[in-house]
């Protein structure tokens, strides 16, 4: 169990390099200018030269990579050799020349939005799609499995911006239930912060809902048709201990990976639903950054979201091996 | 005219069968209409009998067995008829009741040991179980009974292997394992359903070993579900071949060996490569392919199949069901044919060498040659 865990990690290490390289590559080949993006309209040659310098555009790429890779470890200075140098503390992931702060910081001020809003969001989808999905799986082909399936394809099928949008407008505008989403944090003012989420919540958790009734439901009726769920009730299992005890928790390994990797994808920015309850996360960030093609913001949330997905694979392989004893041998 | 009951024949025996199943019915709905599983199954085992249920796949015999077991869902079938276990009726009694005699008083062992223990569990947890559901016991003393299970079934250093899980288990060990359930509460019946198809052949005979030995200990009786009528000429005392949701004929097995009356099981017996004929001969297989259960054919099941039904007047085998009827004691046989007929094909048929070869020089000839048939594949 102690080598599989090293070899996943060390794999996950070397993935997560690989990906750094790829994405910095990447974002630096692209057309334009990156020290022309940072006067606008001010700029003249001169500026130019001197902000490409400042912010350290005029080294080689190479150069450029491990200045960045370091930054991360040990921090840097932009434009060292001006009379006001931009200290970058560890982990430095850059300096936004168009928002003039670091990414870090950017990042750090979004990312506690968007944390809230995908374990609130995560939290309600995996309860109502699980025990949802079991109750179709244990009432198959009867009423109320075909209800709960019909409602959930049409869950699934909806956009989350039209669903949203509907809420904002009969909840907030119409019927003014809800005051105008705006985001304050759980530890400053938990009713204001339960109003704004709950809306984004809940239009978040349909669309995952529903696609997690449906996995649920087919897992566990794949699985109550497996020999050793005959074997238990061969036994003389009370047939509750054959659900809980034999069949789900085979079936809903497989959940876990899904979950696990939908709320690190969910972590890293969900922007459609930011964007339409106007939630400064890292969703809203992010759209930010690439209409303003700010690109070290780019390359940091990037950066930031891949990593996530990386972990939160790493976390699931891990636990699958908890779960299922069959994995430690691979 | 009231069909005469094998269970009630066998009750006025000195033995009192344990199990005796009387025209046991078990329908499911389907898309494309009823399928019809099993129709008027009758049998009967006594303690420390084994009975071999044969027939080919879909004839039966595994619904029968799951139905015994209280184990087809009856939201989604039907199942009528009567089950007698050891003087209480299973059919009509409710889930619970028959749930707390599944595992206790009936026990059953499935045909893949692969994939009929659950992969998450040591196996030490699934034998404690299994204990733990009808006795309480605490779990220390549970797992000590698995060991004394595992090491009663022949596993090796059954103390450390209690905490294996299945998959570091192989085929032939972890059917042991399903064995050592099902008896770790000494059931007085084991259903076996085709315990050694997934098994190599030198394991399937140590499986059918330890299940006999097993058995003379607990006093067990058992149901043996096999296609593979080697296994059934060395183990069984009883056969019923099944044919199309019944029985169509059953018999001790010395009988229906020596002399098998209902065409089917002549046509089962003559397919088995025999050492006794010529190497020329080419097996005898029966024409054609078991019927739909959703569409069984009018008459005869077996009519369509039958090369004899010419031999019986007035189309009977197309129109009238036949009934299963003694021909001699012990002996029930569901066909028109008379029986003197029915006596001399099957003579012809099984004496084509004319070596006239006896009982048990057929059987475990036909044994071995099945035997080796198998292994060369």
């Amino acid at each position: 169990m102690a080598a599989y865990i090293v070899r996943r990690v060390l794999l996950a290490l070397m993935l997560l390099a690989v990906l750094s390289v790829a994405v910095f590559v990447l974002f630096n080949m692209l057309p334009g200018d990156p020290a022309r993006l940072t006067c606008g309209k001010a700029c003249t040659p001169d500026l130019i030269a001197a902000n490409r310098h400042r912010l350290g555009y005029d080294q080689p790429v190479l150069t450029q990579y491990t200045n960045f890779v370091s930054g991360i470890f040990v921090g840097r200075v932009f434009s060292a050799d001006s009379p006001k140098p931009i200290q970058c503390n560890a982990p430095c992931l850059g300096y936004s020349f168009n928002q003039h702060e670091q990414v870090m910081t950017l990042i750090t001020r979004a990312a506690p939005v968007t944390f809230w809003l995908a374990i609130g969001a995560f939290i309600l989808w995996i309860f109502i799609g699980v025990t949802v999905g079991i109750f179709a799986a244990l009432r198959r082909g009867r009423w109320q499995d075909r209800i709960i399936m019909g409602v959930s394809l049409a869950g699934y099928s909806l956009p989350s911006f039209f669903f949203g949008l509907l809420l904002v407008f009969f909840v907030i505008i119409k019927w003014k239930w809800l005051p105008f989403p705006s985001y304050v944090s759980p530890f400053v003012d938990p009713v204001k912060f339960l109003q704004t989420m709950i809306l984004p919540w809940i239009v978040l958790a349909i669309l995952y809902a529903a696609f997690y009734m449906r996995l649920t439901r087919n897992q566990v009726l794949e699985v109550l048709n497996d020999d050793y769920v005959r074997t238990a009730r061969a036994k003389g299992l009370p047939e509750r201990t054959v659900v809980v005890k034999h069949a789900l928790r085979a079936g809903l390994t497989p959940i876990v990976t899904a979950a696990g990797l939908d709320l690190a994808g969910l972590l890293g920015g969900a922007i459609i639903s930011e964007d339409i309850f106007s939630l400064p996360g890292l969703g809203a960030l992010s759209v930010d950054s690439i209409t303003n093609s700010d690109l070290p913001l780019i390359t940091g949330i990037t950066l930031l979201t891949a990593a996530l997905i990386i972990f939160a694979n790493l976390v699931v392989d891990l636990l699958y091996a908890v779960v299922d004893p069959r994995v430690r041998l691979a | 005219m009231r069909q005469p009951d094998i269970a009630r024949q066998t009750e006025k025996s000195a033995e009192e069968p344990y199990l005796s199943v009387h025209d046991l019915v078990v329908k499911f709905p389907s898309e494309d209409g009823v399928v019809n599983a099993v129709e008027g199954v009758s049998f009967s085992v006594a303690r420390g009998k084994t009975l071999a249920v044969v027939g080919e796949s879909g004839s039966g015999k595994s619904v029968t067995a799951l139905a015994i077991m209280g184990l087809i869902n009856r939201k989604s079938a039907t199942v009528k008829g009567e089950v007698w276990l050891d003087g209480q009726e299973l059919v009509d009694s409710n889930d619970n009741q028959v749930r707390k005699l599944r595992g206790s008083k009936m026990a059953m062992i499935f045909q893949d040991p692969m994939s009929s223990l659950h992969p998450f569990y040591r196996v030490g947890a699934q034998l404690g179980e299994a204990a733990r559901v009808h006795r309480k016991i605490s779990k220390a003393a549970a797992r000590a009974e698995a060991i004394e299970m595992l090491s009663r079934v022949g596993i090796p250093a059954p103390k450390r292997r209690v905490d294996d899980y299945p998959h570091q288990l192989s085929g032939g060990m972890r059917q042991r394992v399903m064995i050592a359930m099902a008896l770790i509460n000494s059931p007085a019946l084991l259903i076996a359903d085709e315990p050694t198809t997934a098994l190599d052949v030198t394991v399937q005979a140590q499986i059918l070993d330890l299940i006999a030995k097993l058995q003379s200990e607990f006093n067990t009786a058992v149901i043996l579900i096999t296609h593979d009528l080697g296994i059934v000429a060395d183990v069984a005392d009883d056969v019923a071949v099944m044919y199309a949701g019944r029985v169509v004929e059953s018999a001790p097995t010395s009988k229906l060996y020596g002399n098998p009356e209902m065409p089917y099981t002549l046509g089962l017996l003559s397919s088995i490569p025999r050492m006794d004929r010529e190497r020329t001969d080419r097996l005898d297989p029966i024409p054609g392919n078991p019927p739909s259960p959703l569409r069984h054919p009018s008459g005869c099941v077996f009519h369509p199949r039958c090369k004899y039904k010419e031999m019986v007047p007035n189309n009977a085998c197309a129109e009238v069901r036949p009934d299963l009827l003694e021909a001699e004691p012990a002996h029930f046989v569901r066909c028109h044919l008379p029986v003197e007929t029915r006596k001399k094909i099957a003579s012809e048929a099984l004496n084509v060498s004319g070596g006239g070869a006896t009982l048990g020089g057929t059987v475990s000839a036909a044994a071995a040659a099945a035997a080796a048939a198998a292994s060369v594949q």
